[in-house]
Order: C-alpha cells, then sequence, then structure tokens
C-alpha cells in the first residue's frame, strides 16, 4: 500500500502493455470511449454490465467475478492495470472491488484517460484476445467495505467522509452535473459527516496530489486519520477514489468505502440526515 | 454564433426535461491555424469541467465525437474550463431552469 505498489505512470504503461503477465483494463460507466479509442492491449470492464450483480443490488458473487477474470485471461498472478475516464472513478472503484477479492497486485494508471488524452498519447481500436485463464477470488474482504448500519452506529463516533462536490453535500444537487438530477431519494448528507470533495486529492490534469498535500487536505478539515473512517458519495465509485488516496497512497489501513453510499442513505426511512454546508 | 441544425452549439435537447433541468452545453471548435488543423473544427479529445460559484469541481465531461458536452446544474453562476492537447479555455456562464445555455467555445 503505497504510491510506488499502486499506481503507475503512463511511460510504466507504454513500455509494459505487451508483457502477458499484465492486463490492462479500462473501466468505466459507458465504454463508448472505449470503442472509440483505449490504450493498446486494454480490455474493457462496464461498471454496470460487468461488475454489478443486476438481480440484487450488490457486487457480482465471488464465482461470476472468477468466471469475468478467467474468461479475460486474468491469473491470481496477474499484474491488473486500471484507468478510465471520469478522471478514473470507475477506475479506483475496481481497484477497490478487486481488492475486496482479494487481488494481489492492482495499480492504477495515474491521470487515467484525461492525462493520456491531453498528453496526446496513442489509442488503438483494435479489442486485443487474452487465452482464458482458471482464476480464483478470495472470499469477500469487509474490513474495507462499509454497510449501512455501521454507517448509521458511526455517526459522532468514526469519520464520515463524503466526497461528494458541496452542491451534493448542501443539498442542493442530487446528482454529479453531468447526470441528469433526478431519483427519488431525498437529498442532503449523513449527520456529522465532512465534505472533502474527491477533487481535492487531484490535480486539474486528474492525476493525485503529493503525498504531504494529500494529507494537508484531511488535517485541515479536522480528521483524525486513526480513528475509523467511512468513505461515501452517491454510488461508490468517487468514495472509491478517495479511498484510493487515504489507503493505497497514504496507508491509512482503517478505511472504508460505503458503496451504498447516498442512493442508499437518502432512501433510507428513519435515518437522520442534514442539509446545508 | 450558431454552428447548424436545430441544436446550435450542444447535443439535441430532444428527451430532456427542461422544465425541470437547469442545462449548461455547448461545443468546443478549434480556433486559429496555428497549425494543420483548420478553424472551426470540433475538439474532439477535450474535457469541460464545471466548478461552481466558489471554484470547486462540481463534475467533468470529455468532448463527444461532435466536439459537444452538456452538464445538468443549479441555476447560477458557474465556470467551465476546457482543457484540450496544448488548450485551456475558463469562461464563465450563468445558468437558469427552463431554459438552456447553450455556448460555442473556441480553443
Amino acid at each position: 500500500m503505497s504510491r510506488e505498489t499502486s499506481l503507475v505512470t503512463a511511460d510504466w504503461v507504454l513500455q509494459n502493455l505487451n508483457d502477458p503477465k499484465v492486463a490492462i483494463i479500462e473501466v468505466d460507466e459507458d465504454t463508448t470511449l472505449y470503442a472509440q479509442g483505449h490504450i493498446e492491449n486494454a480490455i474493457t470492464f462496464h461498471w454496470r454490465e460487468d461488475l454489478q450483480d443486476g438481480l440484487i443490488r450488490d457486487l457480482i458473487s465471488k464465482e461470476k467475478f472468477e468466471a469475468l477474470l478467467s474468461k479475460n485471461g486474468i491469473s491470481n498472478d496477474t499484474t491488473v492495470v486500471l484507468y478510465g475516464g471520469n478522471n478514473n472513478w470507475f477506475a479506483t472503484y475496481a481497484f477497490w472491488y478487486f481488492k475486496v477479492y482479494g487481488h494481489s497486485d492492482v495499480r492504477l494508471l495515474d491521470g487515467g484517460r484525461k492525462r493520456w488524452e491531453l498528453d496526446a498519447r496513442p489509442f488503438v481500436t483494435e479489442v486485443p484476445t487474452r487465452v482464458a485463464t482458471r482464476y480464483v477470488a478470495k472470499e469477500r474482504d469487509n474490513t474495507i467495505r462499509a454497510y449501512r448500519d455501521e454507517v448509521i452506529a458511526a455517526i459522532g463516533t468514526k469519520n464520515i467522509v463524503d466526497v461528494r462536490s458541496p452542491a451534493e453535500f448542501s443539498g442542493e444537487l442530487a446528482a454529479p452535473a453531468h447526470l441528469p438530477q433526478e431519483g427519488g431519494q431525498i437529498k442532503g448528507h449523513i449527520p456529522t459527516a465532512k465534505n472533502i470533495p474527491w477533487s481535492k486529492a487531484a490535480n486539474e490534469d486528474g492525476t493525485f496530489k503529493s503525498d504531504a498535500e494529500l494529507k494537508e487536505i484531511y488535517q485541515s478539515a479536522g480528521v483524525d486519520l486513526g480513528k475509523d473512517t467511512i468513505a461515501y458519495c452517491r454510488i461508490g465509485e468517487r468514495s472509491a477514489f478517495s479511498w484510493f488516496v487515504l489507503h493505497e497512497l497514504l496507508g491509512v489501513n482503517n478505511v472504508k468505502n460505503y458503496d451504498g453510499s447516498w442512493t442508499e442513505y437518502g432512501s433510507l426511512v428513519g435515518v437522520p440526515v442534514a442539509v446545508g454546508a | 454564433m450558431r454552428t447548424c441544425g436545430a441544436t446550435p452549439g450542444g447535443p439535441s435537447l430532444d428527451g430532456v426535461n427542461l422544465s425541470t433541468q437547469t442545462v449548461i452545453q455547448g461545443v468546443i471548435l478549434k480556433a486559429g491555424t496555428d497549425d494543420s488543423v483548420p478553424n472551426g473544427v470540433a475538439v474532439t479529445n477535450g474535457h469541460v469541467r464545471l466548478l461552481d460559484s466558489t471554484g470547486e469541481f462540481t463534475a467533468e465531461v470529455p468532448t463527444n465525437l461532435e466536439g459537444q458536452f452538456r452538464f445538468f446544474a443549479a441555476p447560477g453562476s458557474w465556470t467551465l474550463v476546457v482543457q484540450a492537447p496544448g488548450a485551456r479555455v475558463e469562461q464563465k456562464v450563468l445558468a437558469t431552469q427552463g431554459s438552456p445555455t447553450d455556448l460555442v467555445i473556441h480553443i
């Protein structure tokens, strides 16, 4: 868990993209961009179609995850490199997901698609074929995943970090502003949560800020990282980004991603809600 | 400044409920002829960032194959930051519910 083991540069990707022990995966909510162009030898996972159960609201089962990785030629000792658009939101979600199922060597391309494009690096349209494997996942690691009852119990006792934009935190917006503002749930945030938008951790080109800058963001917001921390957003992808910052870059162990996030919490009957800044 | 068709600037508003949504959208076009890319060509590898009135990040989208982008915001003042290889442009916009803000931005 450090910048050296969890993050790779574009140059590293270019040097290793033909290595059969490396699997590059573009992950996003919309894989049409992948079809238009992607990093050479990258395959793609769709955040919803590949990684959500579909029938119940949950991650896919261990058996389905094993089948997904086996079909895509990923072994237990493969170095998995994730990247995507949306400032790597869904790629960091997939990073967290791979860690939930115990994959040992997962890395994230710093800056994702955006930095790659701003640097005018090449994309291809060819879809690679990878030889199928027999992947064996571990049981889910719930030390990095928070569920709703734990979140309710954390109000006023643990660090709760709301990583959405200030407008979503205050209740002005119901969703990120590139999505229609709809959904049945109420607006607002979990009481006692601190609003530390995911974007504070990223430079304008989508790369991560330095470790010293990242620590300062949490310290100046009054978050005691010696205490347990739960991060949430709307659907758990931006909070996976902040989980990545805390757990992987800063090496803070006691951090969980609440992937139910506001779409779950904001629909619960009778739980406390706060509005305003 | 209008480009072509029924929807100047941003993508078609068909299917968007303008009575409830506060839309900021537009198209990013190449300005100048200082390189081999002609003036007015759609910028398809751009990223458009929406900042709130305090300068805080609110959302970001890549431009589509026509160089277009769209946000669903709230009424008020916002700043757009357009980034593409070798270019960065900021533009302030005022958004209102019911009447989409439709822009043509040259970079």
